[in-house]
């Protein structure tokens, strides 16, 4: 028998490597602690986190393929690594104090952070349908835990459950479809994939149109686009505040950057068959995550449903299909990350055991007995709402001028309407904030350091990103440019 | 093509019938005598003990959940075994991070105690 062993480059996968390491250190460390002693979970993780962050600083800009062309770590994936080690890096200083006053500090939680994580890297470095599946599976399973960590509730436990029976569907679409993609090319490479189409004669092969249907499905309800956004509300609401913040801007951006790299550019060649069911979905996204939050008094799933909305205006980038389009997408995701885990932060901060704060008339009268953070609040919500000079403005620009330019007029007008229905719900916060008297008492904020550097890092990224957003754009574009 | 398909396709076929022929021939042409014995829950042969429907502990689901892992890294031990040869030190070395990896695992549940049954 002839065995060829695939070169193995190590370096490649450098943050990966370095985030399964530092979290099975993690793992081992609080279980032989002496009881008592203080858990280090947290800060060796952070340390994990720099310095995969440090090593994909160092891979940048010289794209390989790796491990027999399953892993292509290019400056795409590497663009969506530090949104993940960002991502990664502020819900673990966000939980800190969170969990210890929960009493739930245990070190696993930081260790499947960083599995998740590296499920996501792999998501997004993954240039075979096999290794996306086993990225996603990898940050689906550790994120299925980390919904139920508070094992005594019972809304947890809900969120946790639920979303495992939907995730395990959704994953059965999504291998389905790799499945299908394999009857109808011969191959799970990408580049296979994407070679066979420029060949091939027969685009309409209804086996190849499933396939790519399956596809859509599976990443669809990793991002949440209606109609496959039922769960995300109910798995938002009950899971950990800083697990919800971590799924929402994580699992997002992961599911993001495979649905990019399948349909941008495996399956480039259906382009006209996709394009017209992701306008829909862009459009019946938008609209049903914004109007539908409106309605929503509990503020975790109020921003669940605007998670909802963003996913819609990520996915009008995806329609525009060009290379503007991408890096906006890419743009976007890092401007929703600081937002998004800011305004997640500011609510963590604001609750406290058996009292959570989190219906919004909770929030009348804070901008007078917490300025401070009723500022930092303010600034999330413009950003989320795409107000100027906000990370979330420059970020709606990109993708609604991407859509214009390829022609997608009405996309664009579409899209702007609904950002225009935000407004009423992203502000309404505000205005309970600064005009609405207090209506209860709550015993004073807990502010923490790690807590405030937390919120320090997502405001000032949310600032620095809408008010200088050009170096960031570069950044993105630089990302797209071998992509294409 | 799907004309390659056809053996998969009689081979279902074939098995879907077999399956409901055998159930139902017996049914039709078998004799029906039944007596208590007859009628009890099978249990390897012994007469059975309380209800079905017991409730039993946790952990040994636990036990189980371990069990499957280091099931799972047998399976994975046989191939490797019959090619360990041919894989040489790469092969070695890579089993090695695998079998470290679940170590880690089993120390982990050892010391939480997912191996004590009181």
């Amino acid at each position: 028998m002839d065995l060829v062993i695939p070169k193995i480059d190590v370096v490649s996968l450098g943050p990966e490597l370095i985030l399964s390491i530092a979290a099975i250190f993690v793992l081992l460390v609080s279980v032989f602690l002496p009881k008592g002693r203080k858990d280090p979970a947290a800060y060796l993780s952070l340390l994990g986190i720099f310095f995969a962050f440090v090593s994909s600083i160092f891979l940048w800009g010289n794209p390989r393929y790796s491990f027999n062309n399953m892993i292509l770590v290019d400056n795409f994936a590497l663009f969506f690594n530090s949104i993940f080690l960002i991502a990664a890096g502020l819900s673990i200083l966000m939980s800190v104090n969170y969990l210890e006053e929960q009493e739930m500090s245990h070190g696993e939680f930081y260790a499947l952070i960083l599995f998740a994580t590296v499920g996501m890297m792999f998501m997004a470095a993954g240039s075979n349908l096999i290794t996306i599946f086993l990225g996603l599976e990898t940050m689906s399973i550790s994120i299925y835990v980390l919904a139920g960590f508070f094992r005594r509730s019972n809304k947890s436990n809900e969120s946790a459950l639920k979303y495992l029976l939907l995730g395990a569907f959704s994953s059965a679409f999504l291998l389905y479809g790799i499945a299908m993609m394999y009857g109808a090319t011969g191959t799970t490479d990408l580049k296979g994939i994407s070679e066979y189409l420029s060949k091939a004669a027969y685009l309409k092969d209804p086996m190849l149109l499933a396939g790519m249907g399956l596809l859509l499905v599976g990443f669809g309800f990793k991002i949440a686009s209606v109609p496959f956004h039922m769960w995300t509300p109910d798995v938002y609401e009950g899971a950990p505040t800083s697990i919800t913040a971590f799924m929402s801007v994580g699992v997002k951006a992961a599911a993001f950057a495979a649905f990019v790299r399948v349909f941008l550019y495996s399956l480039w060649n259906l382009q006209p068959d996709w394009n017209h069911v992701l306008w829909i979905l862009a459009v019946l996204t938008m609209t049903l995550g914004n109007v539908v939050a409106i309605s929503q008094n509990n503020i975790k799933r109020m921003l669940a449903y605007s998670s909802i909305a963003h996913a819609g205006y990520i996915m009008i980038g995806m329609v525009a299909s060009s290379e503007l389009g991408t890096s906006g997408i890419l743009f976007y995701m890092l401007a929703y990350a600081f937002m998004n885990l800011g305004a997640f932060g500011v609510i963590i901060l604001y609750g406290r055991k058996g009292e959570e704060n989190l219906d919004i008339n909770d929030y009348s009268g804070m901008g007078f007995k917490y300025p401070g953070l009723a500022l930092l609040m303010t600034v999330f919500m413009f950003s989320l709402a795409g107000i100027p000079p906000t990370a979330g403005f420059v970020g709606k620009f990109y993708i609604f001028s991407a859509a214009i330019k390829s022609g997608y007029i009405w996309l664009a007008i579409i899209g702007v309407m609904n950002s225009l229905v935000s407004v009423y719900y992203y502000l309404r916060i505000t205005v309970m904030m600064y005009m609405k008297e207090p209506v209860k008492e709550f015993a004073g904020l807990k502010w923490s350091p790690s807590m405030a550097i937390a919120l320090i890092i997502a405001v000032i990224g949310t600032l620095l990103i809408g008010i200088f957003p050009s170096p960031y754009l570069d950044l993105a574009r630089q990302s797209v440019q071998l992509f294409m | 093509m799907p004309i390659d398909y056809l053996p998969i396709f009689a081979f279902l076929v074939i098995a879907i019938l077999f399956a409901v022929v055998t159930i139902a021939l017996s049914s039709i042409i078998g004799t029906k005598k039944p007596i208590p014995q007859k009628m009890m829950p099978y249990e390897c042969g012994v007469d059975p003990i309380g209800s079905a429907r017991r409730r039993f502990s946790v952990k040994f689901y636990i036990i189980a959940m371990l069990f499957i892992i280091f099931d799972i890294e047998a399976v994975f031990l046989y191939p490797w075994a019959v090619i360990f040869k041919d894989m040489g030190t790469f092969g070695f070395i890579e089993m090695g991070v695998f079998i470290v990896i679940l170590f880690v695992g089993l120390i982990y549940a050892w010391k939480k105690g997912a191996l004590e049954w009181e």
